[in-house]
């Protein structure tokens, strides 16, 4: 019955994967058995004894002891298995290896930044080697935030002013969808991360000159990328709507009013400051709210972004 | 007609004005303390709410239509779906069997002339009326949008009316709670006499169970809820870090409530389940200590589960094995139920009107409901499902599903009663069907929504994930359909004549040994019960005599 399984869930690819695949089934069997278990006596007793005349007379059934019985510790025997199993699971999930590689991945409104343990620093991608148990520990910047990769069967809340952790050990190279899952605000549902599961080499080389594909990609194209996965386009459209942030329709060579009154022309100076120093001109009528991408962009990517923007007219 | 003519109630002896009739005029209604005006009151305001919160629930699945925006912008739509869950949590489910139906039957049910304290009863509606007012006030500064569980510190630091909210959810308590009160003196002093613990309708254990949830658990939502304001209003560091406070701290208050709470919702709808099932199979309750100390089990169990919402959020290993240990009991009283029900059909002489038919609907319901709750009790499940629209699904499978469709069981059982009129019951039961279809469309896709990773509360999800939204979404149609159906045929019941008779469904209980519509004080005289509340024999034992085994 694969079918079934590959139908509810998503392909798995972590080592987690099959202890919970095995109980999910498990139960979605039962489920599925006691709802047409039930269901099927019901619609038996209601062909069988339905009313046919107002004098029938029913029998004087208080209860039986034996069967109430039976009824009671069957099914409590069935759920001090799945209990078992559960705990299982979970076990193994929530106690990482000694000799996982330890990266820490930090939630704010609404990007997720991971640190390596060579201080290279990524918004939203997350690197890791295949076949390699890697523990990731979660915090965050704001609210809560959650951090849940499906095909991994994994999450663990991000929570401000504490750590938590959750580690994996990925079965395939591949790249897999994070999403967050503690609601917290505006942009939760955008605040999607991906997981790249590189090959060793693949990987030593993302650790020496960044994403391969990034390197090799035309400056605009990378800025469009970059707009999409660091968590610009969260805040900044490209169609004219207002956002938390100014859209980015258009505005090259416009002038920007400070909320300080003064007056700026919107060139590649411009970008690059606002970028790495957001507090330093605030566009009038938008709260301070951009945290700044010092150390979490390449400069590739900031050259990127002005070539975008340069031309969204 | 009436099958009860052992019994023949009082009211067939000439027409009293019944308590619809007298006394005249609004102000009559609005300083009532009769418990089956305050329970109709009660029952209207509810259902008002259920519209406007089910209308809600319409623009969430229409806005979900689409991967991207389709009617309403993110914020819009964070503010709908935390009003969707406030109201129908606070102003919906939560009053509307024990306040609405609880109110109306319990008294009648226990052959009482009204509940042991009246006036707290009036006072428990208008607090619940300020309450609501308070709720919707909120949309003036704003709206809300922390969802209605309120997770610091999001709630504490967002904008908005959420501290109007939070007291509206405060004041909303009290009202929950004086009905608790309530019931449990009516429960202890005014059963009529022969009327012994165990000779009491079902109904009345399970409002019994449902009342110590209400007194013991508010209580600490209400201070949680002023913890809130506090640290909004007053910068008091409690549940901030950034105030030196603690997240999840407030995760533990607000479930050590809302997680009982959740049995204020079902714990009633079994309530009625367990009073419609033996009056239309016409045979005695199976297993009637099982059911009743089931319902206090559960009630009990209730409160040592909470942290199973928390198994993500950072709770220690060993609090998580012993919070999955514990909750994994709660099935084994819900199991029980229905198996206990399902064998009170066994043999009987089954009449499917339409209170028959939701309760059907119920049974289905509820044990999907039930067993979905495994998955979430269990921990490495529940680390992948947590959060995701299977919870949604699930719980939607409890509360709404089950809940509703009990209550909707209730309204149709006691609508000649309330109201002394017949409802079209052609119409009812295909009403019945068409809620049952479209609640599953609605609902069942979901489940794999959630299974395949789709998490809770996104206003953008990935094109994946359409196919299944799209059913859910025209399933919410369906469901509506079957609810406005049901909403015009109860209205246009009240274009019939009064004539409904006394005992309609030939219950045993003693509701049905007064008239359609009762008099104000519900019997001429005290009734004194004469045998138990499910027997059906020709010749019922009398009470306070000990049966023979069977």
């Amino acid at each position: 019955m694969n079918w079934f399984r590959d139908f509810l869930l998503p392909p798995g690819a972590s080592t987690h994967v099959g202890e919970m695949d095995g109980l999910f089934m498990f139960i979605t069997w039962l489920t599925v058995f006691f709802f047409f278990f039930n269901g099927g006596l019901i619609f038996y007793a209601v062909r069988r004894w339905r009313r046919r005349s107002a004098k029938e007379v029913t029998p004087h059934i208080t209860h039986d002891t034996r069967l109430e019985l039976v009824w009671s510790l069957i099914p409590l025997a069935v759920v001090m298995l799945i209990f078992l199993w559960g705990f299982k699971g979970y076990v193994k999930a929530w106690v990482a290896p000694n000799d996982a590689m330890e990266i820490l991945a930090t939630g704010k409104k609404w990007v997720w930044e991971f640190e390596y343990p060579d201080g290279t620093r990524t918004l939203n991608d997350l690197h890791v080697p295949v076949n390699r148990p890697v523990k990731l520990v979660l915090t965050s910047e704001d609210v809560i935030h959650s951090f849940f990769i499906p095909e991994f069967r994994l999450k663990r809340d991000a929570i401000p002013g504490r750590y938590t952790e959750l580690w994996f050990t990925a079965t395939e190279p591949g790249i897999k969808q994070v999403y967050c899952t503690e609601y917290c605000g505006k942009g939760h549902s955008d605040m999607l991360a991906r997981i790249f599961v590189d090959t060793p080499e693949q990987y030593e080389t993302f650790l020496r000159e960044g994403d391969e594909q990034v390197r090799k990609m035309p400056l605009k194209e990378l800025g469009r990328l970059v707009w999409e996965n660091k968590g610009c386009a969260t805040c900044h459209s490209l169609d004219g709507t207002r956002g938390q942030g100014p859209s980015w329709k258009g505005i090259w060579n416009q002038t920007h009013r400070g909320a300080d009154g003064g007056e700026h022309r919107v060139n590649a100076d411009y970008i690059r400051q606002s970028i790495l120093t957001p507090q330093a001109v605030v566009v009038q009528g938008f709260e301070p709210i951009m945290p700044t991408y010092q150390g979490l962009l390449r400069e590739r990517e900031i050259l990127g972004l002005i070539e975008f923007i340069k031309e969204l007219q | 007609m009436s099958e009860g003519v052992l019994y023949a109630g009082a009211g067939h002896a000439g027409r009293h004005a019944d308590y619809l009739e007298e006394p005249k005029g609004l102000w009559s209604w609005l300083t009532t303390v009769d418990h089956k005006r305050i329970g109709l009151m009660y029952m209207w305001s509810v259902l008002f709410f259920f519209l406007v919160g089910g209308i809600f629930a319409l623009l969430i699945r229409l806005e979900l239509l689409t991967p991207k925006q389709t009617i309403m912008d993110a914020e819009t739509y964070n503010r709908v779906f935390t009003l969707h869950g406030a109201i129908m949590t606070f102003l919906v489910i939560i009053p509307a069997i024990p306040a609405a139906l609880g109110n109306f039957a319990l008294p009648l049910l226990l052959g009482a002339k009204d509940v042991a304290f009246p006036r707290l009863n009036l006072t428990s509606l208008y607090v619940y009326w300020i309450g609501a007012a308070m709720a919707v006030a909120t949309l003036a500064l704003g709206g809300v949008d922390t969802g209605w569980t309120f997770y610091t510190p999001y709630s504490t630091t967002t904008g908005g009316g959420v501290t109007l909210m939070v007291l509206a959810a405060f004041v909303l308590g009290f009202s929950s709670i004086f009905t608790g009160v309530n019931f449990i003196a009516t429960i202890h002093k005014l059963r009529a006499p022969g009327m012994g613990w165990f000779e009491m309708p079902l109904f009345c254990w399970g409002m019994y169970a449902t009342a110590l949830i209400q007194i013991l658990a508010t209580p600490v939502l209400g201070i949680t809820l002023l913890l809130i304001v506090m640290e909004r209003v007053l910068g008091v560091g409690i549940f901030d870090p950034q105030l030196g406070g603690d997240p999840v701290l407030f995760q533990h208050f607000f479930w050590f409530y809302s997680h009982p709470a959740v049995y204020i919702m079902i714990l009633p709808a079994m309530a009625v389940i367990s009073e419609v099932i033996p009056t239309f199979s016409k045979k005695t309750i199976f297993g009637y200590k099982a059911i009743a100390f089931s319902s206090v089990a559960i009630a009990l169990l209730g409160f040592l589960v909470w942290a199973h919402h928390m198994f993500v959020a950072g709770i220690s290993l060993f609090a998580g094995a012993i919070f999955s240990f514990l909750t994994f009991f709660i099935a084994i009283p819900s199991a029980i139920k229905v198996f206990n029900w399902i064998a009170t059909m066994w043999r009987g002489s089954i009449s499917l009107e339409a209170p028959m038919l939701f309760a059907i609907s119920f049974l289905l319901i509820f044990t999907i409901g039930g067993l979905t709750g495994l998955f979430l009790a269990a921990l490495s499940t529940d680390v992948h499902l947590h959060d995701t629209y299977f919870v949604v699904s699930h719980f939607h499978y409890v509360m709404a599903g089950s809940n509703l469709i009990a209550f909707l069981a209730g309204i149709h059982y006691w609508w000649p009663k309330m109201y002394g009129r017949m409802y079209n019951t052609k119409l009812a039961a295909i009403s019945s069907a068409i809620i049952f279809i479209g609640f599953n469309m609605t609902f069942l896709p979901q489940f794999v929504l959630g299974s395949r990773g789709m998490p809770r509360r996104y206003f953008n999800y990935l094109p994946q994930f359409q196919d299944l939204h799209v059913a859910s979404t025209v399933g919410s149609w369906v469901l509506a359909a079957g609810l406005f159906l049901t909403a015009a045929y109860l209205l246009a019941s009240f274009r019939q004549p009064k004539g409904a008779p006394a005992n309609p469904w030939g219950g045993r209980t003693l509701e049905w040994e007064t008239a359609s519509p009762p008099t104000a004080h519900n019997f001429e005289g005290q009734p004194v019960l004469q045998h138990g509340p499910y027997d059906y024999r020709p010749e019922p034992a009398p009470v306070g005599v000990k049966e023979l085994a069977h």
